[in-house]
């Protein structure tokens, strides 16, 4: 009953979205307002309808209707209520469905806005999201079905289906199969839905983007009105890669965050054209120009978007084959092709209109240093969209699957990273529109010598020889300095204006120019967190050993001592080895660490849990690699030295943080960006 | 009296042990884990897919690890020892591809892009950086004057 009642509010869905994108293109086409009202409203329906589909398979999987295939599979009797309500985005048709939820929350609240003055982008936006929308949900209803029941025939044969098929009795399982157990950790529960929040809400801005372009709007009013869902879009994206790193550095056991796998990188895509894209805007609406670019970016981000999901959905990534065998592989394949060739055929028809309003006055300019900004997140972005494309293209031109693994990753974007550090510190130096070069190395000679004595101490003091490193960590120190005395400097003028006292001015400098001064705080986040990514990347040690009860392994200043292991099984189907060893430091006692490994006996998968001693300075982490299991003579561990891991949770803490400081709605700060707005706009004409 | 004969045999015994003594440190001590790890961190099986050979946990790799510490201990190099797992299971097992026939598209494609980007925009900021070609007054009057709707825009907004 409840299957039935989920499955026909999603196919209702359906119909609704192709309904209101069809009424809205119609009543746009024909100037029938009405039919775009009508649309609207369909448009609002949706969201209360995948509610009801959503809320039906929550209480499936809270309710152990094992019947139900989807619920078989992903929740089993031993999981606690939150891990089977989370087990919603755990499996394919689920998380599909959880998308699709998103989608139409979004949707309804792009079309609960106030409408009065664009209401020419209206019934574009219902077109763009309601297509998205039946896109997504069609999955669900014609192939990736959440609802299908279980089934056996006579011969005994397991089949699903919604209704009963011919000569078929329902098959009960007594207990399901249980969520994959790398998924059944706390990280889990808010990794996934951040990040599917972060690539849903990028469609808004796209949809705004379509609307601007079919309309024929070239200002920049479609920027601004989505300007703050841009950036909880990244928000939400950036979280999700920063929860995800955590996940893998708590719970996969290989000593790092981030392994360059292409599961990481289809959520990374969207976010480096969605950064490059939050650059370039400001530019347009500052200068008005690189309206070509900014459509661009974020037709690629909508794409990367649904090319991510593609990535994780489809099976492409296990082989070529099975997206051929899945069937919503070329579903998805012909949508992001077909949303990209209409897009960029639109911008191209518009392509006269969207001139920009200003040229490039100096190459020392702002907008051209944020043009080399996009210039190396693009070239990043062509590293990873063609280092996760090629195996696919080996596996079908010469059908001998590679590797390409993270080495290639980090030779060919080190290089773009390090420029991109570089322009962090440049471009808040540098002016807009006529910025000559030598003012520009006037204001930026200083601080650049001053920032080597970062490197110089570290080489004098610390002993670091690397070079890599030690540039890294020159233009981390030059990249604080800017920033601060960016602050400084600001602060100054308004303690010098206000009479205000400095800590005073300091802080209304930052509340009132939000996205400015979050930016900066943002680009201090990335820097601490480069410290963290330097340091792992280059200073990382490990050794591994096998010891006996009481025997001692050391790695640099730190020493472990194997004191017992213990194996037993538990309740939810797991049998777990546990370790017990002593951690020393210049021979002083720090604590014990159990690092251990679970064995799922259900899927028969083994999962390793780190032992972690984590400090500021540096993380002792400590795997249980293989043990005998009687004598327990021969325990193997490996040990990894992570120096300045934490600075990249810091860091994230602060990027988060100063992300949210920067969308933080304003009504003092909107009140004086239109009044600015207006002047340049008069002044020019 | 001691015979000779006995003597000859201690003084045998003797060298044959400080021979046997000599000849101990040459042997090559046991590979260590750190030595397998270094390979097996550059290779990956193909059944645990982006996991890297030195930390995966499977079984299946616990073997894979077993037999680089075997040719190492039977005096192979590292290469060898890839060679090895490239020809029993294909070139998958390596961390990035080697560079041969269609491999060397993955090596070439991004910097070739990222180049004509570069050479893209350098032809953008030259072309831009022209003053701006002045405008006849029959344009700048015209309803589409980007200057004017936008005036226009930010009027209608505030009012």
């Amino acid at each position: 009953m409840l299957a039935n009642l989920g499955y026909f509010s999603l196919v209702l869905t359906f119909v609704a979205a192709l309904y209101g994108a069809g009424a809205a293109a119609y009543g746009a086409l024909k100037r029938k307002p009405v039919f775009v009202e009508s649309a609207r409203h369909a448009m609002l329906l949706t969201w209360p309808l995948v509610t009801l589909a959503a809320v039906s398979i929550i209480a499936l999987l809270v309710g152990r209707h094992y019947e139900v295939k989807y619920v078989a599979s992903v929740t089993s009797d031993a999981m606690p209520t939150y891990l089977k309500v989370t087990a919603l985005w755990g499996g394919q048709a689920g998380s599909l469905v959880f998308w699709s939820w998103l989608m139409s929350a979004f949707a309804t609240a792009a079309g609960l806005r106030r409408w009065d003055r664009d209401r020419e982008l209206l019934p574009w936006v219902i077109v763009v999201t309601m297509v998205t929308l039946a896109f997504f949900i069609s999955l669900v209803v014609f192939f990736e079905n959440p609802f299908q029941r279980l089934w056996q025939t006579l011969d005994g044969v397991q089949v699903s289906a919604l209704f009963q098929p011919k000569g078929t009795i329902p098959l009960v399982p007594t207990d399901g199969q249980g969520l994959n157990p790398l998924l059944r950790h706390p990280g889990m529960v808010i990794h996934p839905p951040m990040l599917y929040l972060g690539f849903v809400s990028f469609v808004i801005p796209y949809a705004f983007g379509i609307a601007a372009l079919a309309a024929g709007r070239s200002d920049d009013r479609w920027i601004r009105i989505t300007r703050r869902w841009t950036l909880v879009a990244w928000l939400f994206l950036s979280l999700g890669l920063i929860l995800g790193g955590r996940w893998a550095y708590d719970v996969l056991g290989w000593g790092g965050y981030w392994g360059w796998d292409p599961v990481e990188i289809a959520a990374f895509m969207p976010w480096l054209t969605g950064t490059a894209f939050l650059h370039s805007v400001m530019i347009q609406e500052k200068r008005g120009m690189l309206k070509h670019w900014n459509m661009l970016l974020i037709i690629l981000t909508y794409s990367l978007v649904i090319f991510g999901t593609f990535l994780t959905r489809s099976g492409v990534l296990s082989s070529v084959h099975a997206f051929a065998q899945s069937a919503i592989g070329p579903m998805f394949f012909g949508f992001i092709g077909l949303t990209f060739v209409v897009s960029v055929s639109l911008l191209i028809n518009r392509w006269g209109e969207l001139r920009g309003e200003n040229h490039l006055d100096s190459i020392f300019a702002r907008e051209s240093l944020f043009l080399l900004n996009n210039l190396l997140f693009m070239g990043i972005l062509i590293v990873c969209f063609w280092g996760v494309l090629f195996p696919l293209i080996s596996e079908l031109f010469t059908g001998q699957k590679v590797t390409v693994g993270p080495p290639f990753y980090e030779r060919a974007t080190g290089p773009l990273w390090i420029g991109l550090m570089l322009l962090m510190g440049v471009a808040p130096l540098s002016a807009y529109g006529a910025s000559s070069g030598r003012s520009l190395g006037r204001n930026l000679w200083k601080l650049m010598a001053l920032s080597l004595v970062v490197p110089v101490a570290l080489y004098s003091f610390s002993g670091v020889t690397l070079i890599g490193a030690l540039i890294g960590y020159w233009l981390i120190g030059f990249v604080i300095i800017v920033t601060l005395v960016e602050f400084w400097r600001g602060a100054l003028a308004r303690h010098r204006r206000h009479a205000e006292s400095f800590p005073l001015a300091l802080w209304r400098l930052a509340v009132r120019n939000r996205r400015r001064y979050g930016g900066y705080i943002i680009h201090l986040g990335v820097v601490l967190m480069a410290i963290g990514i330097i340091g792992i990347e280059m200073f990382q040690t490990e050794t591994q050993g096998t010891l006996a009860r009481g025997e001692s392994l050391s790695l640099g200043q730190y020493t472990l001592t194997y004191e017992s292991l213990t194996q037993f099984d538990t309740a939810d189907g797991r049998n777990v080895a546990r370790a017990v060893v002593q951690v020393y430091r210049n021979g002083k006692y720090m604590g014990s660490l159990y690092p251990r490994r679970d064995f799922y006996y259900a899927s028969q998968q083994p999962m390793t849990i780190p032992g972690v001693r984590s400090t500021l300075e540096d993380d002792f982490y400590v795997l249980l690699v293989g043990w005998e299991p009687i004598a327990q003579q021969g325990t193997t561990f490996k040990i990894y030295h992570n120096p300045g891991v934490n600075f990249v949770w810091m860091g994230g803490l602060i990027f988060i943080a100063a992300t949210l400081l920067a969308a933080w709605p304003t009504r003092e700060y909107e009140s004086l960006r239109q009044s600015t707005a207006v002047r340049p706009a008069i002044a020019r004409v | 009296m001691h015979s000779p004969s006995k003597w000859f045999a201690i003084v045998g015994a003797a060298l044959i042990g400080l021979t046997l003594m000599a000849s101990a440190p040459s042997q090559p001590p046991p590979p260590s884990d750190d030595e397998v790890n270094a390979i097996a961190h550059q290779m990956y099986c193909p059944v645990c897919e982006n996991v890297p050979l030195d930390v995966c946990p499977t079984e299946a790799c616990a073997q894979w690890r077993a037999t680089i510490r075997e040719k190492l201990a039977e005096g192979w190099s590292e290469s060898q020892i890839k060679d090895y797992f490239v020809e029993q299971y294909g070139a998958r097992v390596l961390a990035s591809p080697p560079a041969r026939g269609l491999n060397w598209l993955v090596y070439i494609l991004p910097p070739a892009t990222f180049l004509a980007g570069a050479y893209i925009l350098f032809r953008a900021f030259r072309s831009w950086g022209r003053p701006a070609e002045p405008q006849t007054p029959a344009e700048s009057d015209s309803k589409v004057d980007p200057y004017v709707a936008r005036l226009e825009e930010e009027l209608r907004r505030r009012s």
